[in-house]
């Protein structure tokens, strides 16, 4: 906007950027993504002044182009051309924050130093010439400290008043031989670009740096030029162009810091370093690590303190269920739209539809945000980054970051907070694959599908549930290890060189703050899926054709002059049940349309309408797979009989029946086959819902489900072509699919490939 | 060639040149890894890789593999 100040934070993760911009801005915030990208955009207006909007880059070491925070944050500065940066700078660790702040000064931008954490560095008995550094750098710094609050204001004041007067920094310069390169560069690429900008290209060019070459569009002629003279100067430095800036960079800083800095050199441990030697030592950091996990876990989604548990997250998230679902959004509403006299389809759909919907978003809210506060507080506290150190070694192997260890365990619970904690996951492409591999996690709402197969077809061998786990685990393994394959995926290299900060109190503003955010963002985000597909899926299984009639099933099935009793006679033919057990869902869109569908399940031995039916339901939630299994198989608890149990134990004899009927006998395959199927498919929309919401593309989510429905369908066929081999009554032509597809499986387990050097991305 | 991975735990080390290319050795510079700095070898992750070191005062963990990037005297 005209007249604004757009000043822009920029600093190293880990370094109080977050706090400083929340103290800052207060509660003047947007937050947003950066255009075409998962990484989180913050935006506020200063609470000191009003018309000054502060920009949040990402925490980054560098503007290097190999990562997406990088990449990200030099775009916005060169393209967006903030009037002043303020770079906050981690007075505990100097040099390496520094060492942005020689590339940030090169931007022709106004530079101001917010010197954080500087009572640490006195309380440590350390000196730091404040004085002297600042006329060294030739810019503003002001001492901060962003956790107490201290100098905040003056470092805001400061960083508009360099905007104001719009004062460049004097930059350092490089040795003899760049130097002279770079004078090259310039008069040969970048004369006619803005004075100020000039250096920063020159020295991106002599790097040779692809996507500051891609953007100005250099020809060939003026390229083969300039690669002369950092040839030259490579030769001459013994060393490529990239390590000869980086290099200078940080001899600069050291000559620099020389005088500045004064270490008493004690040698002393910190009491971070204290923490650290018990936390990931050796022998203790796995026990520990586990303590971890299972209290994360037993809080959030573990057994509720109403059944004697400690976890405040399902205590919180089945008294909303109940109470605000149940009670007042669908019972309560359709009382009321019933007591005004609502026509019965708009009950249906405001209560049923649209509410129950919302209900089940609102739901999961309590329990979600239980487990993002803990998430946030492991985060600020430091013990986050130690996770992803000692799970690295096993977790790599398979694309994914050792804190997928964490969406992974979650996901055992519900998927869907599972797919939300994939947020700590810095790097894209790891969080990319942890997001679509979290939901193969048998999670809560799975285990009656489970039990159901287990008690009805396999004597209620605990080995079923086991073998489900295994899955699950398996699949992540596999795709892990062919999506990393994938041009999708070897796109983007995933170095892991990564900082394990000092660990502190945690800042609880920062910590609550941050719950209320991603907590916030599930309910805008993935709410809007939610709803609109619990609509969808209501109206498929409310209306329907009955006997010519177009309308809502259950009031045509009232009209005795609709249902005749040869209608029912031949709906009872059609599905193949007793006439006394037709039901007014058996004329449902949803009934009707099942039964051509089940030709997809055809060739994994469950090819009937009811388990179509079921599966396709269990889109909504995976518990209603069960519920439906109980209404197509005709159990009616309000008959005086008692309410079905969650494993469905009334109907396993003729589930275990029908099974049988269909697959000539080889029930305890098809149900196999359809367990698997049911564990590894699309989850519940509520999950695709928090898959839209991380992956922050239409197309990834797309992707995403696609191939959870691909690899589950896959996965199936195999189950159930092989193992006839061995029940009997094979197929020639699926056992050779079969093998087929687990030959493509093992082509794309196994195939060389070669970790990615570029990043993709713009 | 002595590399990084090669390194006990607890040594000193001084780091004398960055081999390999891209994105990977960028990033090891970035962080501070560059000529001439000394690098203390703290610990191995429990499971043996990757290894923790202190670096320029803060600390710094890296797969061995990439270690391997680092030679050292």
């Amino acid at each position: 906007m005209e007249g604004q100040i757009r000043i822009a934070l920029a600093g190293n993760p880990n370094s109080g950027k977050t706090t400083l911009f929340n103290k800052l801005t207060g509660a003047n915030q947007f937050v947003g993504n950066w255009p075409g990208v998962t990484v989180e955009k913050k935006e506020g207006k200063l609470i000191v002044d009003k018309d000054v909007v502060l920009t949040d880059l990402p925490g980054i070491y560098s503007l290097s182009p190999y990562t997406l925070e990088e990449v990200v944050a030099r775009n916005y500065l060169i393209e967006e051309n903030p009037d002043a940066i303020l770079n906050i700078v981690d007075a505990t660790n100097l040099e390496r924050n520094l060492y942005l702040t020689t590339q940030l000064v090169e931007l022709g931008i106004p530079v101001v130093i917010a010197l954080n954490m500087m009572d640490l560095v006195k309380k440590a008995g350390d000196h730091i010439n404040v004085k002297e550094l600042s006329k060294q750098l030739g810019c503003k710094i002001v001492e901060i400290s962003a956790l107490k609050g201290d100098g905040v204001k003056e470092a805001a004041q400061a960083a508009i008043e360099a905007a104001q007067s719009g004062k460049t920094i004097p930059q350092h310069s490089f040795s003899g031989p760049v130097e002279h390169a770079l004078a090259h560069i310039e008069e040969v690429t970048v004369h006619d670009l803005p004075e100020e900008r000039q250096r920063w290209y020159a020295i991106k060019l002599f790097e040779r740096d692809e996507k500051v070459m891609e953007g100005l569009k250099l020809s060939a002629e003026t390229k083969a030029h300039i690669e002369k003279d950092i040839a030259a100067a490579e030769k001459e430095m013994d060393d490529d162009a990239e390590s000869i800036i980086t290099n200078e960079r940080y001899v600069y800083i050291g000559q620099m810091l020389k005088g500045i800095y004064k270490k008493k050199g004690t040698g002393k441990l910190s009491i971070s370093d204290k923490i650290d030697k018990i936390v990931t030592n050796r022998w203790l950091a796995l026990p520990i690590f586990a303590i971890v996990m299972f209290l994360v876990y037993a809080l959030s989604m573990g057994k509720s303190i109403a059944d004697g548990g400690i976890s405040i997250g399902t205590w919180l998230t089945d008294l909303t269920n109940d109470v605000l679902g149940e009670a007042w959004l669908t019972e309560g509403s359709r009382a009321i739209l019933e007591g005004w006299g609502a026509a019965p389809w708009l009950v249906g759909l405001i209560s049923d539809g649209i509410l129950a919907g919302v209900g089940a978003v609102l739901g999961f809210v309590p329990q979600m945000l239980v487990l993002f506060l803990m998430l946030c507080l492991l985060e600020d506290c430091g013990y986050m980054a130690r996770i992803a150190f000692i799970m690295d070694r096993i977790f790599r192997r398979f694309g994914l970051s050792g804190k997928s260890f964490i969406p992974m365990l979650v996901g055992t619970g519900c998927g869907i907070p599972g797919v939300m904690a994939s947020r700590t996951i810095e790097n894209e492409r790891d969080r990319r694959m942890t997001i679509m591999t979290t939901t193969f996690m048998p999670c809560g709402a799975k285990m009656p599908i489970i039990g159901l197969i287990a008690g009805a077809l396999f004597g209620g061998s605990t080995w079923i549930a086991v073998s489900a786990y295994f899955i699950g685990v398996a699949a992540i393994v596999l795709s892990g290890i062919m999506l990393k394959k994938t041009k999708m995926f070897a796109g983007d290299p995933a170095p892991f060189v990564m900082e394990l900060p000092s660990y502190h109190l945690p800042a609880w503003g920062n910590v609550l703050r941050g719950t209320w955010e991603r907590g916030w963002s599930f309910i805008k985000r993935a709410g809007t899926v939610i709803v609109i597909s619990s609509i969808v899926i209501w109206f498929l299984t409310s209306f329907g054709v009955v006997n010519g009639h177009f309308g809502m099933v259950e009031n045509l099935y009232e009209d005795d002059a609709i249902v005749t009793d040869e209608y029912v006679a031949t709906v009872a033919d059609r599905m193949d049940i007793p006439e006394d057990e037709v039901e007014p869902m058996d004329d449902s869109i949803l009934a009707r349309v099942a039964q051509p569908v089940s030709v997809v399940f055809k060739p994994l031995g469950f090819g009937d309408w009811k388990p179509t039916a079921a599966t396709v339901t269990g889109l909504v939630a995976k518990e209603e797979v069960v519920a439906n299994f109980g209404i197509m198989y005709a159990y009616d608890d309000q008959e005086g009989e008692e309410e079905l149990e969650e494993n469905g134990d009334q109907i396993w004899d003729r589930v275990a029946e029908d099974f049988n009927a269909f697959s000539n006998g080889h029930g305890r395959l098809a149900a196999f086959a359809f367990m698997i199927f049911n564990l590894l498919c699309a989850p519940c929309f509520a999950a695709i819902g928090a898959i839209k919401r991380e992956m922050n593309s239409r197309k990834w989510t797309w992707f995403a489900i696609a191939y959870q429905c691909v690899f589950a369908w896959i996965a199936a066929f195999i189950v159930w072509q092989i193992g006839r081999v061995f029940a009997g009554g094979l197929s020639v032509v699926g056992l050779i699919l079969a093998l087929l597809l687990l030959g493509f499986v093992c082509w794309m387990l196994f195939r060389p490939y070669k970790e990615s050097q570029k990043l993709t991305v713009k | 060639m002595k590399t990084l991975r090669d390194v006990r735990v607890g040594d000193t080390v001084k780091v004398v040149r960055l081999h390999g290319e891209g994105a990977v050795k960028r990033r090891i510079m970035d962080m501070g890894i560059t000529k001439g700095v000394e690098v203390f070898v703290r610990k191995l992750a429990p499971l043996g890789d990757p290894v923790e070191i202190n670096v320029r005062g803060y600390e710094l963990s890296l797969r061995k593999a990439d270690a391997e990037m680092i030679e050292v005297e």
